[in-house]
């Protein structure tokens, strides 16, 4: 339990022996942790470990959520805890508790030995882990202008009530709306030599709408359109330099950098009411232009999944399943991905992504690497205990846990489309598209467990004919293959349309873990694209 | 930290309503001792043990609620939280929806939720496990990846009005997936059980072995629409959506499939063949489960689809409140009647059908009509006179559960099953389903 004084525990020089970091509001002060982790790396090694590695997490969250005009919830969540990895006679193991003191950390990581050598005799090869080098004490801190938490609920209270308000306003007959805030302090030492102190904040404001016509009991749902961000409470500033009208035709209003809850909540009830009467669209082939807040969820999907290398290696065959991306695809420098004009990019650095942090749950510092480059197969995302596999001698930097009590694994980095070269903004990319369908937001999303066949949805389809969008559609979900969609790819807006979309909730591994990941993009057509209409009686 | 036994629940729960300063309080305490294996490429891959216990606190000023959660159970943390409940609940708009707190309920004993043995399982005992599935594996020149989850928990809730449950339970849960060596072949088995000496990981990686071997070779048959004798591990994703859909309020305010057209609901409806009875119970001997919910209500016996109809919708306290019924509580299972017979009987009885074993990544398409995507996996077959044919590649479907049970053809004995991304306690049986309407092909195995 927390407030124990250190117990017999040997404890490195300079330890104190007063009370510990007791859960309060305030962080943890470093010299706890510290000594904390050094009493469990000292015991795992003392029991056997030849490497260990320890998570000091407090993970704290905050949800305010909406029902028409009323507030209907308010939770603030905290778990604080430690979970030590070790290997022992090269195997892995794992333990974890929320009991925090010398002795108990150091309990901790002899389970954790005892674990991994409960595991070793299955062993059939060591654990092979990519070499390391100690940082020291570092620190790293999500690059925000104002700290969520510290903004009075009222403030939060209110803006949920007026977007409320401004939706039902506006056509909408319900609208439910939700504030999540993020806030994970997660201190990692390893016996490598690394002291790593991360402050990590995310933010995702969002809400439904619903428009409701009882004489025929028919009812659409319109999804906001923000996206949650790796960004403070600035993120719902709502400035009108990052807000970007959409096509002509579309009267929809994007956002970038920042979010106006109140007036996408105007205009979701407009949309749902306009959708509602929307023509019920052909099935067939047409040529899609996707906007950023919906292509990035089939670039999460068909591309970020499939290069992960557990994945392709069997590592995830029992539950997300494997990948149609083997190791044969990628060592032939060959495999066509996408069209010339596709480049994917890994990336754990991009300011204000979901997927940014200093250092990884391992202990590596992160960074920016391609996946396919102009079209083909160029690499995978892999951790420490991975790398050797496609020849590499250093992590990539992307392990990851969802809590102090998850074992870290392998987990997407932000997946990125690169902007085209060329000067292209979305009206002139539409203007170039005979048949077509331009679709705005994410909507249903399936995809089989080798990542070839999938279909999506969305929140609006306009349709596209002789350059022009002439009306909105319903009824749209399109079904296509990776590869084949991928080589579809005719045409990519270029940097200045590139914004980020992303999730808080990526699911791998078991027991689930969630991961937040973004996935940027600009604007991008794919061509002949098999369109269902999903309309159904029951 | 676990386990607590109930004097030990109770007397926490009761300095947390000692530190209460609120006009009422509520207080949940979850603790549970989990341990897990997995196992991929013929070996372990991760393996852990965790330890942890949350308390939920939510305070209450009129009709002014916050709620705050810690997993530190000193002093000063318990006070903190209570505090933190309290000053959100001071902040909080009123809302108008809040009803008051439970008073004391009477819950259902449920014997059979704790087993002892579940609670002792050892790092020994799981690598054992994750052996015996691998050399099952093995034997066939097969490769397998699985993973074996047992938990012990404790549950309490206590409100200030003197309500107080207890509930200790342990599961075991394990599944398999083995491949063939290539990668052309794939089958899949699981359990899921109360009494760990119940589990029998050997024979079920037996089966997933089996079915692997068996689909080296498939076949592509076009998609559209056809006979399905769909396993437990197969239908149970659309049962529980079904079922997760059934709020009353969603139904009355015409933003759900049970919406009636001019307004209204389908309760006391037909909605689907009237071989179809899906009903909760927590007392249930096979799908034990804790007899309370969210709210603190009972989860005593109700049956949800009754020869077909529609016999009750969920209705939260203040939903009930407001439209004059009896509040239901939101389901810790649920368990849908079968017919005769098991799954190999269905077979025999097929002329032409497809088996699927499992399937996956099922996606809501469209609310109104409940709609669904997803696709087979891990072992799917063409079925011709009464055998096992070929078999085949794997679909993606197009889908409304309402739709499937309405092209009710056969129905098994149920089996206790786990879903492969929703988590509730369910038992299903083995179903023949006329008309299941496969979208497309796909080329994953």
């Amino acid at each position: 339990m927390t407030g124990m004084a250190a117990g017999a525990l040997a404890l490195p020089p300079g330890t104190r022996l007063v009370p510990f970091w007791n859960g309060a509001i305030t962080p943890i002060p470093s010299a706890d942790k510290r000594q904390l982790a050094d009493a469990a790396l000292g015991a795992a090694r003392s029991a056997g470990a030849s490497y260990a590695d320890v998570r000091i997490g407090r993970y704290l969250n905050q949800f305010v959520t909406s029902r028409e005009t009323k507030i209907q919830n308010v939770t603030n969540l905290e778990s604080y805890g430690v979970g030590v990895r070790v290997i022992a006679d090269g195997a892995w193991g794992f333990a974890a508790s929320s009991e925090v003191t010398p002795d108990s950390v150091a309990r901790t990581a002899r389970l954790a030995v005892t674990v991994a050598k409960a595991n070793a005799k299955l062993q059939a090869e060591p654990v092979q882990l990519a070499p390391q080098k100690g940082y020291g004490e570092v620190s790293w801190r999500s690059p925000i202008e104002k700290n969520a938490f510290d903004v009075p609920l009222k403030e939060k209270a209110d803006l949920l009530l007026a977007a409320a308000d401004s939706g039902l306003k506006s056509g909408a007959k319900y609208l439910q709306g939700l504030l999540f805030l993020v806030n994970e302090q997660k201190y990692f030492a390893s016996t490598d030599g690394s002291y790593i102190d991360q402050d990590i904040h995310r933010i995702w404001p969002a809400f439904l709408a619903v428009a409701v016509d009882t004489s025929s009991g028919k009812f659409e749902e319109r999804f906001s359109l923000s996206t949650p961000t790796g960004r403070g409470w600035e993120y719902l500033s709502g400035r009108p330099d990052d807000k970007m009208k959409g096509p002509p035709g579309t009267e929809v209003t994007l956002y970038g950098d920042s979010y106006d809850m109140i007036e996408d909540a105007a205009q979701a009830g407009r949309t749902a009411r306009r959708k509602s009467k929307a023509k019920s669209v052909t099935a067939g082939k047409y040529d899609l232009v996707l906007e950023p807040s919906h292509l990035w969820l089939t670039i999460h999907e068909s591309v970020g999944h499939p290069l992960e290398l557990d994945r392709v290696l069997g590592y995830e065959a029992n539950y997300a399943g494997t990948s149609f991306a083997t190791l044969d695809k990628w060592r032939s420098k060959s495999f066509k991905y996408g069209a010339d004009i596709v480049t994917l990019f890994a990336d754990k650095t991009q300011p204000h992504s979901l997927g940014a942090v200093g250092y990884d749950d391992e202990g590596v510092a992160t960074k920016r690497w391609d996946l396919v480059k102009n079209g083909i197969l160029v690499n995978y995302q892999a951790i420490r205990d991975q790398v050797h596999v496609i020849g590499e001698s250093e992590s990539q930097g992307c392990c990851y846990a969802d809590s102090w009590s998850s074992i870290q694994f392998q987990r997407m980095p932000n997946v990125s489309l690169a902007p085209g070269a060329a000067q292209l903004t979305p009206a002139e990319l539409i203007g170039q598209v005979d048949r077509g369908v331009y679709i705005v937001g994410n909507g249903s999303f399936s995809i089989d467990q080798q990542r070839y066949n999938f279909q999506f949805g969305g929140q609006l389809f306009y349709e596209i004919k002789k350059g022009k969008i002439v009306g909105m559609l319903r009824d749209v979900a399109y079904q296509s293959n990776t590869q084949e969609f991928w080589n579809s790819c005719a045409g990519i807006c270029d940097q200045r349309d590139y914004r980020l979309g992303g999730s808080f909730f990526d699911g791998k591994g078991q027991p689930p873990q969630i991961s937040a990941v973004s996935h940027g993009c600009a604007t991008a057509r794919f061509n002949g694209v098999n369109v269902l209409n999903t309309a159904r009686k029951i | 930290m676990p386990p607590f036994s109930e004097s030990e629940a109770r007397a926490l729960l009761d300095r947390v309503m000692g530190l209460s300063q609120s006009e009422g309080c509520s207080a949940d305490l979850q603790a549970t001792r989990s341990g897990n294996i997995r196992f991929a490429r013929n070996a372990v891959s991760t393996s852990g043990i965790t330890d942890d216990a949350t308390l939920t606190v939510q305070s209450r000023y009129g009709r002014k609620t916050g709620t705050a959660q810690v997993n530190q159970f000193d002093d000063e943390s318990l006070t903190r939280t209570v505090r933190r409940a309290e000053e959100l609940a001071r902040l909080a708009p009123e809302d108008p929806e809040v009803v008051p707190l439970l008073e004391p309920q009477r819950y259902a004993a449920v014997p059979a939720g704790f087993v002892d043995a579940t609670a002792a399982v050892t790092p020994e005992f799981r690598a054992d496990t994750a052996a015996a599935s691998i050399a099952a594996a093995r034997q066939q020149s097969c490769v397998a990846a699985g993973y074996l989850v047992d938990a012990a928990s404790w549950n309490a809730t206590r409100n200030s009005r003197g309500l107080f449950g207890y509930y200790p339970d342990t599961t075991a849960d394990y599944s398999i997936t083995v491949r063939t060596e290539n990668g052309g072949g794939s089958g899949w088995g699981g359990q899921d059980v109360n009494d760990v000496r119940t589990l029998q990981a050997e024979s079920v990686a037996k089966l997933a072995t089996e079915k692997a071997a068996a689909s080296r070779d498939v076949r592509a048959i076009e998609p559209g629409k056809y006979t399905v004798i769909l396993e437990p591990a197969a239908s149970v994703d659309l049962i529980q959506l079904l079922l997760f859909n059934n709020g009353a309020r969603e139904a009355d305010e015409g933003r759900s499939y049970l919406t009636k057209a001019g307004g209204g609901t389908k309760l006391g409806q037909k909605l689907v063949d009237q071989r179809v009875t899906i009903y909760s119970d927590s007392a249930s001997p096979e799908l034990p489960c804790r007899p309370w919910d969210g709210e603190g209500l009972p989860r005593s016996r109700t049956p949800w689809i009754e020869k077909g109809v529609v016999r009750n919708l969920r209705y939260t306290r203040y939903w009930a409140e407001q439209k004059k019924k009896p509040a239901t509580a939101q389901p810790g299972n649920w368990i849908m009647e079968g017919g005769q017979g098991s799954l190999e009987d269905l077979i025999r009885s097929t002329d032409r059908g497809v088996l699927v074993t499992r399937t996956w990544y099922i996606r809501e398409v469209d609310p109104q009509t409940l709609l669904y995507t997803g696709l087979t996996r891990d072992g799917t077959f063409f079925v011709e006179n009464g055998r096992i044919a070929y078999a085949i590649k794997n679909f993606r479907f197009n889908e409304s559960p309402v739709i499937m049970l309405n092209n009710l053809d056969a129905l098994a004995v149920p089996v206790r099953v786990q879903g492969s991304e929703t988590f509730g306690r369910v038992m299903v049986p083995p179903m023949r389903i006329r008309d299941f309407t496969f979208s497309s092909l796909s080329d994953a195995v």
